[in-house]
């Protein structure tokens, strides 16, 4: 049995906050869930799958977040508890759909959880999400540790039932990836069965309904504001004439640093855990006892703003600081030594400081940049567009996955990237206008994330690039999640089709297509100067598992590699390749029999023939 | 109870996540306060993953730099890294054997030696117990038993209150069955090296 079903109320656990969430979950009753996965939500994602194998929970990997969120709009529509699980960036995809579902409501709860990334350990900006409670009218709720990750997880079904509004969960990294000591609570009733009842002057959102649900809306925001004030959620800690205001896990390095600084008697804090509406009430009888309040939250000055407005409607003047010089900073995350500087700078208490020990007269250490795996796919199918384009003049527009680490030296493959599926939209806009060559990389998940469209509107404006779709069989960055290109029966999962890429490009009208081995590297480098060649919108799929997801499959068939005594060290393979399954000792290159997986890429680059099977070795 | 900070850093696929499960399922079993977090993000891809753990009574799950007590590394060029997260009172436990990083297998970076390493890390620090784990995990069956010798280090400094038997029992518990035995001698290997080093 999965252990986030363990039936044991009472039972201490020690669980990841992205556990305690699917817990939560699943206490509230949640019966259906559905995501596009996204670190740091990852895990939250990941369990539901397993557990939707074993119970009635309904459970899918969406193809993008917009359409995961239309999937549980629907089925939280027909009065059935939904969650809908993405990383913070998943929220612009899915805004268009969150923006007027807001409008519409829903019939039984729904929880749209968004991880946010502050220092961007895995993702491409550390926008603050709580804007988005902002934008759409949402209720807005974020824990500050694990075990209140799973508490709120659960109201918050509640708090959406109430007010028959989504409500958005919003986590940090260090909410998501800590782990600690979690008390289980009964499990849910689940009732997978929905139905759906039509009101199409409710529901169906042309103007003239919209007007009136917008009503609606601001309505419910109001009720919103009347829980906000009144929540459990938004509460006051210890007194004095000092204030501070934090929400998530900057309230754990407050409550350290007042511990710290010995200074609990002279200081009180407001914790926000339902932060939009934000509670003006509580904020303003919370201001009138300070003389002086600092707010300690990570990225933007969400509540400081809401401080300050509060602050002037109740006519109060107290110094209201936050972001600043010499305050908190709006980049990257919090950690308790920044924050406990900052709260003794602004109210003026001395202390010492833990001295780091001298790290100047240490020795330089070699870098450990994260490296494609040994046999990876991708590493193939960019030396064979290398050779394919040598002396062409060449934009590599790329995506989101394992291969944007082929930006890195010595591939350098890759020019430009915004987000999931920029790599071919922006394809359209450099092929227009500029005369270099334009190849778009993408992989198999991303593709059907979000770069099909560009690609319909590439064909669609005859623009003139290559796509190369990197197909390694599955989401492979985010830990081997499927994806509409992914056969699940492999997996041993019934109830699932699989979707072709070869088919879907060629019905989309591309006229030159071709599937390429990438491990076959000439036959690989002919297919994609031919694809080059060809004026108008060509793709490319290079197909080959991806070697981590074939060793979990134990389809791994290739044997390890050596390097014989023909080598004459001219250290192509290493200086073109760098695949970490290579070394030097003594000034020859050699291969880690351990790491090597057989790709024999290596093998065919070598000018002198020297790599060879290991098992042809005497 | 006395705030314990614990830094365990090592390169993916050393194990480090199954030490951070097991000294806080022991911690659990003792019925001292822990919190922990770590990156793992690029852990497939050869990076270094990097796991915080407090004991005590705190609130963050998080350490700044200069704030650990105890540093235990899984590698030796990765406990030069993050010797920034520790002070004069920090105690420092390492493994000696090397993985060094693609860079340096390629030429392309000098690994730091290793003895004048240790003098620099002696010197700074309050105490290094400075071991070939790689070796004690191979005598004690395996050679990924290198977290659980680590752990056996970590626990013989008596720096975090979690008594070996507590540990053992989460060894037990929640690493896999056929491991369990090589897992326990290879804890009690690096607990007698950690005495050694005394």
């Amino acid at each position: 049995m999965h252990k986030l079903l363990t039936d044991q109320p009472g039972l201490e656990m020690l669980l990841l906050g992205n556990e305690a969430i699917a817990r939560g979950a699943l206490e509230a009753g949640v019966a259906f869930a559905s995501t596009y996965p996204g670190t740091p939500s990852s895990e939250i994602s990941l369990n539901f799958f397993q557990i939707s194998k074993e119970c009635n929970l309904y459970f899918e990997y969406s193809t993008n977040e917009k359409v995961a969120l239309e999937v549980a709009a629907a089925a939280a529509n027909s009065g059935v508890r939904s969650m809908c699980i993405m990383k913070h960036v998943g929220m612009n995809v899915a805004a268009d759909t969150l923006m007027t579902l807001a409008y519409v409501g829903v019939k039984a709860g729904l929880v749209i959880l968004t991880a946010d990334d502050p220092f961007m350990f895995s993702s491409q900006n550390e926008q603050d999400n709580r804007y988005y409670g902002k934008l759409s009218g949402l209720p807005i709720i974020e824990p500050s540790s694990v075990s209140e990750a799973k508490e709120m997880t659960a109201a918050a079904f509640a708090l959406s039932e109430k007010l028959k509004e989504p409500v958005i969960l919003r986590t940090t990294t260090r909410i998501n990836h800590s782990t600690a000591a979690v008390k289980l609570s009964d499990i849910g009733q689940r009732k997978p069965a929905g139905d759906f009842q039509k009101d199409p002057f409710n529901l169906v959102t042309v103007p003239a309904v919209s007007r009136k649900l917008h009503v609606k809306l601001l309505e419910n925001i109001s009720k919103a504001e009347e829980l906000s004030n009144t929540s459990e959620y938004n509460f006051i800690e210890g007194s004095g004439e000092w204030g501070i205001i934090c929400n998530g896990v900057s309230r754990n390095y407050v409550l350290d640093a007042i511990s710290d600084l010995a200074i609990k008697d002279k200081i009180k804090v407001l914790r926000i855990g339902f932060s939009h509406p934000m509670p003006g009430k509580i904020i303003k009888s919370f201001l009138e006892g300070c003389s002086k309040v600092l707010i300690a939250e990570e990225g933007e000055p969400f509540m400081e703003e809401a401080v300050k407005a509060f602050a002037q409607e109740a006519g109060l003047t107290l110094p209201i600081a936050g972001k600043g010089k010499s305050l908190f900073s709006r980049l990257y995350e919090f950690d308790p030594a920044m924050v406990r500087k900052t709260i003794a700078d602004f109210f003026g208490i001395s202390y010492t400081q833990k001295k780091s020990v001298e790290t100047a007269d240490i020795p330089e250490i070699p870098q450990r940049p994260p490296n494609l795996c040994a046999g990876c796919s991708h590493r193939a199918a960019f030396y064979a567009i290398k050779q394919a384009t040598k002396g062409m003049e060449t934009i590599y527009p790329t995506d989101i996955g394992c291969y944007t680490l082929g930006f890195l030296p010595p591939l350098s493959m890759g020019d430009f990237l915004i987000c999931m599926g920029s790599s071919v939209g922006t394809s359209c806009g450099f092929s227009q206008v500029t005369d270099k060559k334009v190849i778009a990389l993408i992989g198999d998940s991303t593709f059907f994330h979000s770069g099909v469209s560009g690609l319909i509107n590439a064909v669609f404006n005859n623009h003139d690039f290559t796509l190369v779709i990197l197909d390694n069989r599955t989401t492979a960055m985010t830990g081997h999640q499927p994806n509409p290109g992914v056969d699940m029966k492999e997996l041993s999962y019934d109830g699932y089709n699989q979707i072709s890429i070869e088919t879907l490009v060629k019905a989309l009208g591309v006229q030159h297509v071709s599937v390429i081995r990438p491990y076959n590297i000439k036959k690989s480098i002919t297919a994609i100067r031919e694809a080059i060649e060809f004026k108008g919108v060509s793709v490319i799929i290079a197909q080959e598992k991806c070697s981590l997801y074939a060793k979990s499959l134990k389809q791994l068939r290739g044997k390890a590699f050596f390097v014989s005594d023909k080598c004459k060290n001219h250290k192509d393979c290493i200086n073109e390749l760098a695949c970490p399954a290579f070394f030097i000792e003594e000034e020859k290159v050699g291969i880690n029999p351990s790491l090597c997986v057989g790709c024999a890429v290596c093998a065919q680059i070598c000018p002198e023939h020297a790599i060879l099977p290991l098992k042809n070795k005497d | 109870m006395e705030t314990k900070r614990l830094i365990i850093v090592a390169v993916g696929g050393q194990g480090n996540l199954l030490a951070s499960k097991v000294l806080g399922e022991a911690a659990l079993l003792s019925g001292v306060p822990v919190r922990m977090s770590e990156i793992h993000g690029m852990a497939q891809r050869g990076g270094v993953v990097e796991s915080a753990i407090i004991f005590g009574d705190a609130e963050s799950t998080i350490i700044s730099d200069g704030e650990a007590d105890l540093l235990v590394s899984f590698e030796p060029s990765e406990t030069l890294r993050a010797l920034k997260r520790c002070n004069s009172n920090t105690v420092v436990i390492t493994n000696l054997s090397p993985l060094p990083p693609f860079t340096v297998a390629i030429g392309k970076g000098t690994y730091p030696d290793l003895s004048e390493a240790q003098k620099l890390i002696r010197k700074k620090t309050a105490r290094l117990i400075a071991f070939d784990a790689v070796k004690l995990a191979a005598e004690a069956g395996n050679v990924m038993a290198v977290n659980m010798a680590l752990v056996g280090a970590l626990i013989q400094t008596g720096i975090i209150p979690l008594s070996a038997e507590n540990v053992k029992t989460a060894i037990r518990t929640r690493t896999k069955k056929t491991f369990v035995d090589i897992n326990l001698k290879a804890f009690d290997f690096g607990y007698k090296a950690a005495e050694k080093e005394n």
